[in-house]
């Protein structure tokens, strides 16, 4: 039994910490909402010099050789100071082609950060429908996934997905096609790497709401399409993994929402005490601590799961999303409350936590699809058992 | 980072486990077929029980050697209570005499205590009680009351009342805090002492709760005698003896959450029995926020074992895995009998039992209120209240809260 950080783990997270304070992301985030352009740093420069785009490629092909506890542990980092550094979208990609043992040849120029690849989000299907879908552009029915014909060696893709995380600027895109699907009786799940400039393929970037979150709707008409050799449980578990990601980028965001918080409650004074003695303010940030400590804890089931028990990834990476969101609600929400009127001004770091934590659970299908999924697996093994 | 037993750790649960396999066959059956039901033949046969565990040394795991105990560390006692619940066999009878009173007595007692309690405690011959609650001091435990006089002899005379005692019905001895000095301020004038509890002047009562059953008790000390060698720790210490229980108490609890039953699959399995509920939206929402906090608590209990593992004592946080266990497991409680209907209610329903339970669990062990104050403090670090009590004698205190002593 050990579930402590190695001291690699450590210095990763440390040097993330260091490489990412070289940067004035919260003031930028906030000139962004401003309207001012060009207001975001260039946060991809840094992931290539600290070797993070290879995270999860295996050294064989130029990258790291990690495994997504690493990944969880920078992606924590990022969220502390909000930073938007395209790894959401990157990491989940490679993970597919790492797992194809025909993608290496993508792989090299992804490792290094040459090229930067952005993730289709399919989502799997569940004890109740038996069928993989991706996010609306509106309303709450979940769409079918995109569509696969065969053309000679690849194959053309067809498809609507929306919100894609880091898609603007993406080199690369990877996810998952229904073969001659969907719908269709023997459909089968492919994996499948498109050029981002090929033929068919559009690109909308949009914001919403947070600034520093790059996003994309993606429209492919007949795109020629490389098949991966990528197995049908790691196409699943590429969403996990995204699941698993924004928990941990949460997470972080959790972390310096409640330090802030909680330094505040120490030094701010009400009725000739400072207010964090009040049981009414300790409570509130015990709360995010608890719900913090429960996320941090799934982080570790995830990060074990992935290679140390693969049939429970989907449930500890959907029981880490849904803690991990429900953690981001309650600490910007607190963290506005304690710090009273200021927290909820422009010029206060707290609405950038909140505009984070709102966007972030309507992200990959939602925090409610993942809590979903927890039920859905747990149901499962109770039938199983 | 794993989840895998170590190389040695492998080979004491291999040691364990066929010790187990090869023994169980004598412990009491308690539910199900063939289950005892006459209440001293099951307390006989858990007493027993316990001696056999003991002597295999599966009881008192982390005791030193000298005192009977197997001087190893928490992880092969988590180890041992994993292959104990592997085996469908009961554990021990006295937890808390062995987990909680013994430590405390090893800690903190004299030769001639260790000697004379500590063997029978971990055999199960005489089973102990914590008595430090009293109706007027929980959360703030330093406000007990029970007084133990000092006479001429150096003998001492004890009255007062405590109540929460789990197994006083049944105990042999117990680790008892009383005041002994109202004059200086409340943590200075305490003493624990250990109490028969066949002495003249003890009553037990048994304290009905919600359920029906009583697991607790009420314990009176009506001028009950105690001699000086009843004294654990040094007259006036009795506050950093407790102290030192409440921290295994922690550790007991940190350690032993999932022994209380309240885990995903078991609300799970309710829920997956009703063909509408298992496709309800909101009935799997629900589901999903239940489940994800009690694997979250699982994996907290790793956290704290790696922690001890490396030689650390788990600090307060490891209180709010409780808070999340009982919020969870009230929410699953309001869940299943909302799916099932009224039979969930039936008095014989487990489900009856675990929400009757529930709302006195939220208390136990610390209220979750005084759980959060000492999290936030000593965690994060917040200011305490300020104090009314602080450098006042007990006495003066009593008096202002229009009480005499």
């Amino acid at each position: 039994m050990n579930l402590a950080l190695s001291d690699e783990q450590v210095f990763l997270r440390e040097a993330a910490r260091g490489a990412l304070s070289r940067f004035k992301t919260l003031e930028a985030a906030r000139a962004a909402l401003n309207g001012e352009k060009d207001a975001l740093p260039d946060l991809w420069a840094v992931a290539k010099e600290a070797g993070w785009p290879g995270l999860l490629i295996d050294e064989s092909h130029g990258g790291a050789g990690l495994d997504a506890f690493d990944a969880m542990l920078v992606l924590g980092e990022c969220g502390r100071v909000i930073a938007g550094i395209s790894l959401l979208g990157h990491l989940p990609a490679t993970a597919i082609l790492n797992d194809a043992p025909g993608g290496a040849p993508l792989l090299s120029e992804l490792a290094s950060g040459e090229r930067r690849a952005a993730y289709l989000p399919v989502c799997p299907p569940d004890d109740l429908v038996n069928e993989w879908s991706v996010d609306p552009a509106h309303g709450s029915e979940r769409l079918p996934a995109p569509s696969a014909v065969s053309d000679g060696a690849g194959v053309r893709v067809s498809g609507e997905l929306s919100f894609v995380p880091d898609a603007p600027g993406a080199d690369l895109l990877v996810g998952v096609a229904i073969l001659d699907g969907p719908r269709q009786p023997g459909c089968k799940p492919v994996g499948v790497a498109i050029e981002a400039d090929a033929t068919g393929v559009s690109v909308q970037a949009l914001q919403r709401y947070d600034s520093t979150r790059s996003l994309g709707h993606l429209s492919l008409k007949d795109a020629p399409a490389t098949v991966l050799d990528t197995p049908a449980e790691a196409l699943a578990g590429a969403w996990y993994l995204a699941q698993a990601l924004i928990a941990a980028e949460s997470l972080g965001s959790v972390e310096t929402a409640l330090d802030v918080s909680v330094a505040y409650a120490k030094e701010r004074h009400t009725f000739g005490r400072a207010i964090g003695s009040y049981q009414a303010v300790k409570h509130s940030l015990t709360e995010v601590l608890r719900q913090l400590e429960n996320g941090r804890s799934l982080l570790y089931y995830a990060g074990w799961a992935r290679h140390g028990g693969p049939q429970e990834f989907p449930l500890a990476a959907s029981a880490a999303r849904s803690v991990a969101s429900r953690a981001l609600d309650q600490a910007a929400r607190t963290m506005i409350s304690v710090h009273g009127g200021i927290g909820a001004t422009w010029e206060h770091d707290a609405p950038l936590y909140f505009r984070r934590a709102q966007l972030s659970r309507r992200l990959l299908g939602g925090t409610a699809l993942a809590t979903d999924r927890v039920a859905g697996e747990v149901i499962a093994e109770a039938d199983a058992a | 980072m794993d989840l895998d037993d170590t190389p040695e750790q492998a080979a004491y649960r291999a040691q364990t486990r066929a010790w187990l396999e090869e023994h169980k066959s004598e412990a009491p059956v308690l539910r199900g077929p063939g289950a005892l039901k006459d209440e001293a033949e099951i307390l006989a046969a858990r007493r027993a029980w316990q001696g056999r565990l003991a002597e295999a040394g599966l009881a008192g795991v982390t005791w030193p050697k000298e005192y009977g105990g197997q001087g190893l560390g928490p992880i092969e006692q988590v180890l041992s209570n994993q292959e104990i619940a592997r085996a469908k066999v009961p554990g021990i009878l006295d937890a808390i005499g062995v987990g909680m009173l013994g430590p405390t007595i090893i800690a903190h007692g004299s030769e001639e205590q260790k000697s004379r309690y500590l063997g029978p405690m971990l055999h199960g011959d005489e089973v102990w009680c914590q008595l430090f609650s009293e109706p007027a001091a929980g959360s703030d435990l330093a406000a007990v009351q029970a007084r133990a006089r000092l006479q001429d002899d150096g003998s001492w005379r004890l009255t007062g009342q405590k109540v929460w005692t789990t197994n006083a019905h049944f105990a042999s001895y117990g680790l008892l805090l009383a005041r002994t000095d109202a004059d200086v301020p409340k943590h200075k004038g305490l003493t624990m002492f250990i109490v028969p509890m066949d002495a003249e002047g003890v009553t037990v009562r048994g304290l009905r709760q919600i359920s029906g059953e009583a697991e607790f008790n009420e314990v009176f000390f009506d001028d009950v005698a105690l001699d000086s060698g009843a004294v654990v720790g040094g007259v006036g210490n009795g506050w950093g003896t407790a102290l030192t229980t409440l921290m295994f108490e922690r550790v007991t609890i940190g350690l032993g959450s999932e022994g209380l039953g309240y885990n995903s699959a078991r609300f799970a399995a309710a829920i997956a029995g009703d063909e509408h509920a298992r496709r309800d939206p909101e009935v799997r929402h629900q589901l999903g926020e239940i489940a994800s906090e009690l694997l979250a608590v699982r994996f907290t209990g790793y956290r704290t074992l790696t922690a001890l593992q490396k030689g650390q004592i788990p600090g307060p946080e490891a209180g709010l895995a409780k808070v999340t266990i009982v919020s969870a497991a009230i929410k699953a409680g309001d869940l299943i009998a909302d799916v099932l209907g009224p039979d969930a209610l039936l008095e014989d329903s487990e489900w009856a039992y675990m929400i009757s339970f529930l709302p006195g669990l939220k208390s136990a062990g610390g209220t979750e209120e005084i759980l959060r104050n000492t999290v936030g403090e000593r965690v994060l670090g917040l200011p305490p209240e300020p104090r009314l009590d602080k450098g006042i004698p007990f006495s003066e205190l009593r008096s202002k809260e229009g009480a005499t002593v």
